[in-house]
């Protein structure tokens, strides 16, 4: 537990410094997770304890977005001028997102499915 | 609120709220009853646990006095979490390297099509309600996991703590509709690497934790996705704004 969350640790803070020193877009634990998955592939495999504090961790993602969502409190006054916007613009940009995303996904494996199966006769 | 305490208790109060104790242990109450009702209501997607503890602790907060800045000076230790959290989601995404390899094209396609026409909708439809530029920019980012969203709404102009609520807003919407929308698109129910692909792209962690109670592949797709689309706002969007 104790050594998987210093791993986390480690690669989140090579990530921060890295982002820092070259100036990069991305946050810190983006770069740390990109550092992460390169490591694992170069080793290839994952060790037990991390992928015990991992799941761990995971399992409990949305406790972690709760400080955050609680933070609504500071925006009633925006929210309350302008909710018709949010909540319209929130609605169906999250509709159009799932389904543009799921059938881009299904549309193109089918397409190369198709494309495998003809090469194949 | 207080007036009825003994001097003592009041004392005890002033102490504890300076610590951040009492932050911290609301936030881990709150979840746990929240998940209680949602186990109860037997997954009932609009029971979704953040909502409803962010729900709860509002009402403590308002009902107590306690302003938002003395909450989270306990609870950012939660919100800290975030950071390995997204660090973790390596782990998952690893798992899935084979599928990831031979399904490369496709994802990538799904990926830029849907985030891309996510932004778009969510700046046209807010920009024609005549919602002002500070949230515009802030509405921007709401589909990525919060550190991301916050560090790009900060580079475009928008106000980072906006975000983070649009953000979790976005998550919570996602995930209660996902499974009926994606129904209603013939998806079908045993398409798990779609179905968490899709809410990992538009719903974030959020959607990513809804994922991962369907299936580990459904939650290692959402993984991915959320990862991919992290990536992908963070780059592109200071570009187009």
């Amino acid at each position: 537990m104790i050594a998987g969350l210093t791993i986390l640790l480690l690669f989140q803070l090579a990530g921060e410094v890295l982002a820092h020193l070259f100036a990069l877009p991305l946050p810190g634990p983006v770069i740390g997770m990109a550092l992460l998955f390169i490591g694992l592939a170069l080793r290839g495999g994952v060790p037990a304890f991390l992928e015990q504090t991992s799941t761990g961790l995971l399992s409990h993602l949305s406790l972690l977005f709760v400080p955050a969502g609680v933070g609504v409190m500071l925006h009633f006054q925006r929210i309350a001028n302008e909710w018709q916007a949010i909540a319209c613009a929130l609605l169906l940009s999250t509709a159009v997102t799932l389904a543009v995303s799921a059938w881009t996904l299904r549309g193109m494996q089918r397409l190369l499915q198709r494309r495998s199966d003809s090469n194949e006769m | 609120m207080m007036t009825d305490m003994t001097p003592q208790l009041v004392d005890i109060w002033v102490y504890l709220a300076a610590t951040p104790l009492l932050g911290l242990t609301i936030t881990l109450l709150a979840y746990q009853m929240a998940q209680a009702l949602y186990k109860r209501l037997k997954g009932n997607p609009l029971a979704n646990p953040v909502a409803v503890a962010v729900l709860l602790i509002i009402g403590v907060l308002l009902l107590s006095g306690t302003p938002y800045q003395t909450y989270f000076d306990g609870a950012k230790f939660v919100h800290f979490l975030l950071g390995p959290a997204t660090v973790a989601l390596a782990v998952p995404l690893y798992g899935q390297l084979p599928r990831l390899k031979k399904m490369l094209t496709p994802l990538t396609l799904a990926l830029l099509a849907g985030s891309l026409c996510g932004i778009a909708t969510a700046l046209g439809v807010a920009w024609a309600l005549g919602a002002s530029k500070a949230t515009l920019l802030s509405l921007a980012p709401k589909s990525v996991t919060t550190p991301i969203a916050m560090g790009v709404a900060e580079k475009i102009g928008g106000l980072p703590s906006l975000t983070a609520v649009l953000v979790v807003m976005t998550g919570v919407l996602g995930a209660v509709m996902a499974r009926s929308l994606l129904r209603l698109l013939r998806i079908r129910d045993d398409d798990h690497a779609t179905f968490g692909f899709a809410v990992g792209v538009a719903a974030h962690g959020i959607g990513t934790a809804r994922a991962f109670q369907l299936s580990e592949t459904a939650g290692a797709f959402a993984a991915l996705a959320m990862g991919l689309n992290g990536v992908a706002t963070a780059l592109l969007l200071p570009l187009f704004l």
